[in-house]
C-alpha cells in the first residue's frame, strides 16, 4: 500500500519517486486559481510580478524581477564597493560632529544614562573579582560595550520585547532591573527568577519583557523574528494593543550561526517588526573578525536579505540612540519590517572569567583602546563640555554605586538557595509521573545518606522533596 | 520474463496503487477511494516494491479495509469511551488520516485566533495535503509558507509561543528535523524550566512531521526519529495510529501547554480510512490504549506497525487456540504510560516491543528496561523482553521490506516468547 511522497506534481502523474519539491514554488498548482493564491496582505510573489514583454530590457525570471539584462560579463567584487560607513554623533573627545543633532533628553536624563553605564561597569569589576575569589562560579563583563546596551534600550518602550545574548547588562539596568536582581541571579539564591537553574549572567525578567538568556549562541535570533510576528498579529487582532517591536541582541560571532541566516530571512519574508542589534566587538572569544567573516562586517549582509541596515559607532551612546529611535520607527512602518543595526565596539575585557585574552591579543592593544576610546568617558566628556558633570560628581557617583553593589552583594550571598524540589519543577507544566517518582527516589536516598549531602543551604532541606 | 526486465518493470512501477485514483483537490468529492484488497487488483498491474512474495502467508499487505484497528462504522467510532458524551451523540464522517489532521488543524484555527500554521509549502495545502483550504479559509497571515529553513521554522515557532501564540509548525519530513534539533532540545524543551518564575514557555508550540516508512522513501523520506526526542526532558512526543486518534491527539497537542512533537505516519495519510466524529474532541496525552485484550503475551507498539502486529496476532491465535495476545498502543511515546504497560506485562508475563526505527537505544530499549526495573513486573516475567525493530542501519531504499519489522518477524517473536 502506497502513499505518494509528494503530490506537488503536474497534472500528468509523475512516475518518479519525488524528492522534496524544491521547485514547487515555481509551479502554480493547477488546482488553485490565482485569486485563491492571493493573500490578504500584498506579498512579493512572482504571480503578481510583471509579465514578460517582447524585447523587454528586464528579466522576468521569478527569482529576480528587477534585474536588467547586461551584455557585458562582469562578476561583482565585494572589494569594489566601499565599506558601509559608521554613523557617529559625538567624537571621542565628546564633541558633536553631526551638526543636525540636538539632544532629545534633559540634563537629568543624560546623567541617568551615564549612571547606568557607570553602574554596569562598577558591578562588573566587583563581580569579576568575586568570581576570582571563588564566591560565584562564573561571570562575564561588558567593558567597552555599555553604550550599545544602555543607549539602545533607552529608546524602546516598556512593552517592547527583548531577546539578548549575554553581554547586555546595560539593557537590564536601563529597563529597571535592580542591583539586587542581578545579585540574586548571580548567586542563584531563593529570589532568583530563574530558580537557581541557570549559570550566572543568564538574567531574565517577565515584568521587564526580557526573555531569559540561554547559552546556545544565535538561537534567540529566529525566536525574536517569531516573537515579533506574534506582536504584529496581536496588534492586528486587537488594535487596542499598541504596536510593539522586538529588539534582539547578538555578537559578531553568533552572526555566523545558521540561526542568524534563518532569522533575518524569515523576518524579511514575513515582515516582522524586529530590530536586530549586533555588537561587533572584534572578537568571539579568541577568534578575530578576520577569521569570522570576509565580507563587510555584519551590516553588509542585511542588504542581502532586503533589510534596512545601519552601522553605528557603538562607543557613541548618542549615535546608538539616534539609530535605535529611527530603527523602531522603521520597524513599525507599513505593519512591520526588520531593521539591522551593527554597533562597532571593542571587547575591552576578557571574554569571561574562564578566559585570559592576553593569550591571543596584546595587552598594549587593549590598554590603548581603553585609553583612546571608551563609551563611558566619551559621554562624560560630553557632559563636562556641557557643564553638567565634574570631578566631584564623578567621585560621589562612583563611591555610592560601589557601596550599593557591595551591600546588595552581601545580602544576596547570604540568602538561602531555592528548595531542592525546584530542580524537578517546570520541566513540564505539571510534574509527570516519571518525575514525581524520581523525586521520591531522591528523597528516600537522601534520608538514608544524610551525611553525604549538604542541604543546609536549601530552603526546607530534604523535606521539600515530599509529594 | 527475464529477471532483468522484471527488475526494470519493478523499478518503473508507479509509486502508488494503480487503482487509487488521483485525488482532485479542487473537487468537493471525498479525496479518497477505498483501498482495494489485493486479490481484486487487475491482473496487469505491475509488482510494487511492497508487493508480497507469491507464496507469502504472513507478509501480506495490510488490509486497511477490514482491519479491526479502524472504525469502519460510525457506531464503533462513537462508542469510544474516551470521547465526551456530546461527541458520542454526534455524527461521524469517513476520513483518511490526512483529512483528520486537516480537520483538527481547521478546528484549532477556528476556535483560537492565536493558532498559526506554517512551514514549507503549507499555503497551497502541503505536499501531503494536510493543510488543504486552510490558508483560503483563515487567511495568509495565519496559514503561511516560510523560507526553506527548519531551524528558522522551529525558532520562529518558539518565539511565537513565548509571546503567547499557539504555533503549529510543520517540518516537511521528520528526516529534515535535524537542522532544528538545537532549537527543539536546547530551547523549546528548556524554555519553561529556565524562565522560572517568569513562567514563559514554548508550550503553545506543536511541531508536526510526517514520519516512517512508505515503501520507497529511502534514506531521507522514511525515518522515525522519535527516540531522539524521548531523551529530551521537556518535550512531549506523540504518534497516532489512525484518523480518529490523529484528530483527537493533535487537538490535545495544540491545546497542551507543553511543546509537542507530533509525528504522523505518512504511509497512513491516505491508506487508513475510518469513521471520525465530526465534533471537536481531544484524546488524553500520556495515556496508552489497550487495543486488544489477551492473557499470554503483551505487544507494545505505536504508529503503523500496530497494523502488522494485529495481523501477526490473528495468525498466532488461529494456529494456537487458547493463546491470546494483548496489544497496546503507546500513543504518547514520551512521557509514556508505564502503569498500563506494567499492568499488562504483570498479567501476561511476556512482552514484545515493536517499532520501525533502529533497535538500539530506541523506544523498545526504554520500555524493556523500565519493565525489568519495576519490581512488581520483573518477578512476573516468563521470558526475556523482545524488541522487533529496524536493524541498526539507515533506511535503505530497495531493502525496506527486510529492514522494517514485518508480520513474519512479529509472528516469529510471539512464538519465541511463548516457547521460551
Amino acid at each position: 500500500m502506497k502513499s505518494r511522497l509528494a503530490s506537488v506534481t503536474r497534472r500528468s502523474c509523475s512516475q518518479r519517486p519525488l524528492f522534496r519539491p524544491l521547485t514547487a514554488a515555481n509551479t502554480i498548482p493547477p488546482c488553485l486559481s490565482l485569486s485563491q493564491q492571493q493573500q490578504r496582505r500584498p506579498v512579493a510573489s512572482f504571480e503578481q510580478g510583471p509579465s514578460q514583454r517582447p524585447d523587454s530590457q528586464y528579466v522576468s525570471f521569478p527569482g529576480a524581477v528587477k534585474s536588467a539584462f547586461s551584455h557585458t560579463m562582469k562578476f561583482e567584487s565585494p572589494g569594489s564597493y566601499p565599506a558601509l560607513p559608521t554613523y557617529r554623533v559625538v567624537d571621542q573627545h565628546g564633541v558633536v560632529v553631526d551638526e543636525s543633532f540636538t539632544p532629545d533628553l534633559t540634563d537629568e536624563e543624560v546623567v541617568q544614562l551615564y549612571k547606568h553605564m557607570l553602574t554596569v561597569s562598577i558591578m562588573d569589576i566587583i563581580m569579576y573579582d568575586a568570581q576570582r575569589q571563588g564566591r560565584l562560579s562564573f561571570y562575564m563583563v561588558c567593558a567597552g560595550e555599555e553604550a550599545v546596551a544602555v543607549g539602545s534600550a533607552s529608546c524602546l518602550t516598556k512593552e517592547d520585547v527583548i531577546f539578548s545574548q549575554y553581554r547586555e547588562q546595560g539593557v537590564f539596568i536601563q529597563r529597571g532591573f535592580k542591583l539586587g536582581d542581578f545579585m540574586n541571579q548571580l548567586f542563584a539564591n531563593r529570589n532568583d527568577p530563574g530558580k537557581g537553574r541557570n549559570m550566572p549572567v543568564h538574567y531574565g525578567s517577565k515584568e521587564l519583557n526580557i526573555h531569559t538568556i540561554s547559552s546556545p549562541l544565535g538561537t534567540q535570533l529566529p525566536q525574536a523574528s517569531g516573537a515579533a510576528y506574534a506582536l504584529k498579529m496581536q496588534h492586528m487582532q486587537d488594535p487596542s494593543i499598541p504596536p510593539r517591536v522586538v529588539a534582539c541582541y547578538f555578537g559578531d560571532g553568533a552572526a555566523s550561526e545558521g540561526d542568524f541566516h534563518a532569522a533575518l530571512n524569515m523576518a524579511a519574508t514575513k515582515s516582522c517588526p524586529v530590530i536586530f542589534i549586533c555588537r561587533n566587538n572584534g572578537f568571539a572569544i579568541s577568534t578575530t573578525t578576520l577569521e569570522q567573516y570576509r565580507g563587510d562586517g555584519i551590516a553588509s549582509r542585511g542588504l542581502g536579505y532586503g533589510i534596512e541596515t545601519i552601522r553605528v559607532d557603538g562607543n557613541d551612546i548618542w549615535a546608538v540612540r539616534e539609530a535605535t529611535k529611527k530603527a523602531r520607527e522603521l520597524a513599525l512602518k507599513d505593519g512591520g519590517q526588520p531593521v539591522l543595526i551593527e554597533a562597532m565596539t571593542y571587547r575591552v575585557s576578557h571574554h569571561s572569567t574562564s578566559d585570559d585574552s592576553f593569550a591571543y591579543r596584546a595587552k598594549v592593544e587593549v590598554e590603548d583602546w581603553k585609553r583612546r576610546d571608551n563609551p563611558i568617558i566619551r559621554l562624560r566628556k560630553w557632559m563636562e563640555n556641557k557643564g553638567i558633570w565634574d570631578e566631584n560628581k564623578e567621585k560621589e557617583a562612583r563611591e555610592s554605586t560601589r557601596r550599593e553593589v557591595l551591600k546588595e552583594f552581601s545580602k544576596a550571598e547570604k540568602e538561602k538557595k531555592p528548595p531542592i524540589r525546584t530542580m524537578f519543577e517546570d520541566v513540564y507544566e505539571e510534574m509527570t509521573p516519571d518525575i514525581k517518582q524520581q523525586m521520591e527516589k531522591m528523597r528516600q536516598h537522601m534520608e538514608r545518606y544524610p551525611e553525604e549531602y549538604d542541604v543546609g543551604d536549601y530552603v526546607g532541606g530534604v523535606d521539600s522533596l515530599k509529594q | 520474463m527475464t529477471i532483468r526486465t522484471h527488475l526494470l518493470k519493478r523499478a518503473l512501477a508507479p509509486a502508488r496503487p494503480a487503482l487509487t485514483p488521483r485525488p482532485s483537490p479542487s473537487s468537493s468529492s471525498p479525496l479518497l477511494s477505498l483501498s482495494i484488497p489485493h486479490s481484486q487488483h487487475r491482473r496487469r498491474q505491475q509488482r510494487l516494491y511492497s508487493t508480497h512474495p507469491p507464496n507469502a502467508k504472513l507478509n501480506l499487505p495490510t488490509d486497511y479495509g477490514t482491519t479491526p484497528l479502524l472504525n469502519h462504522h460510525s457506531q464503533s467510532a462513537l462508542s469510544n469511551p474516551e470521547l465526551p458524551p456530546d461527541v458520542r451523540n454526534g455524527t461521524t464522517k469517513r476520513m483518511n488520516l490526512m483529512q483528520a489532521v486537516n480537520d483538527a488543524l481547521s478546528t484549532s484555527l477556528a476556535e483560537d485566533e492565536s493558532v498559526l500554521i506554517f512551514g514549507e509549502d503549507v499555503a497551497f495545502g502541503g505536499v501531503f495535503r494536510c493543510t488543504m483550504k486552510l490558508a483560503e479559509t483563515f487567511g495568509g497571515d495565519r496559514v503561511f509558507n516560510t523560507p526553506l529553513t527548519e531551524q528558522g521554522i522551529v525558532g520562529f515557532a518558539i518565539g511565537l509561543a513565548a509571546e503567547g501564540m499557539r504555533p503549529v509548525a510543520e517540518i516537511q519530513f521528520a528526516d529534515y528535523v535535524y537542522p532544528a534539533f538545537d532549537q527543539l532540545v536546547n530551547e523549546a524543551a528548556k524554555y519553561r524550566y529556565r524562565d522560572g518564575t517568569g513562567g514563559r514557555s514554548a508550550g503553545g508550540m506543536t511541531v508536526r512531521m510526517p514520519c516512517g516508512g512508505v515503501g520507497h522513501g529511502g534514506l531521507y523520506h522514511s525515518q522515525s526519529p522519535e527516540a531522539l526526542f524521548t531523551h529530551i526532558p521537556g518535550l512531549k512526543v506523540i504518534m497516532p495510529r489512525s484518523p480518529v486518534q490523529a484528530k483527537g491527539l493533535l487537538l490535545a497537542a495544540i491545546r497542551s501547554n507543553d511543546p509537542c512533537i507530533f509525528m504522523e505516519p505518512k504511509i497512513l495519510y491516505r491508506a487508513a480510512v475510518e469513521q471520525v466524529p465530526t465534533a471537536a474532541y481531544t484524546l488524553p496525552l500520556g495515556k496508552a490504549e489497550v487495543l486488544k485484550e489477551g492473557s499470554d503475551v503483551t505487544i507494545i507498539s505505536y504508529g503503523q506497525p500496530l497494523y502488522k502486529c494485529m495481523a501477526a496476532i490473528k495468525q498466532v491465535e488461529e494456529e494456537m487456540p487458547g493463546v491470546t495476545v494483548e496489544l497496546i498502543d503507546l500513543r504518547t511515546i514520551y512521557p509514556w504510560d508505564h502503569e498500563t504497560v506494567f499492568e499488562s506485562v504483570r498479567k501476561t508475563g511476556r512482552c514484545i516491543v515493536v517499532h520501525e526505527s533502529m533497535v538500539n537505544a530506541g523506544v523498545g530499549a526504554e520500555v524493556a528496561a523500565a519493565i525489568q526495573e519495576d519490581e512488581k513486573t520483573f518477578i512476573r516475567l516468563e521470558a526475556p523482553v523482545q524488541r522487533v525493530a529496524g536493524w541498526s542501519i539507515p533506511t535503505p531504499l530497495v531493502f525496506e521490506q527486510f529492514n522494517m519489522p514485518d508480520v513474519a518477524r512479529i509472528y516469529d517473536n510471539i512464538k519465541k516468547v511463548l516457547d521460551y
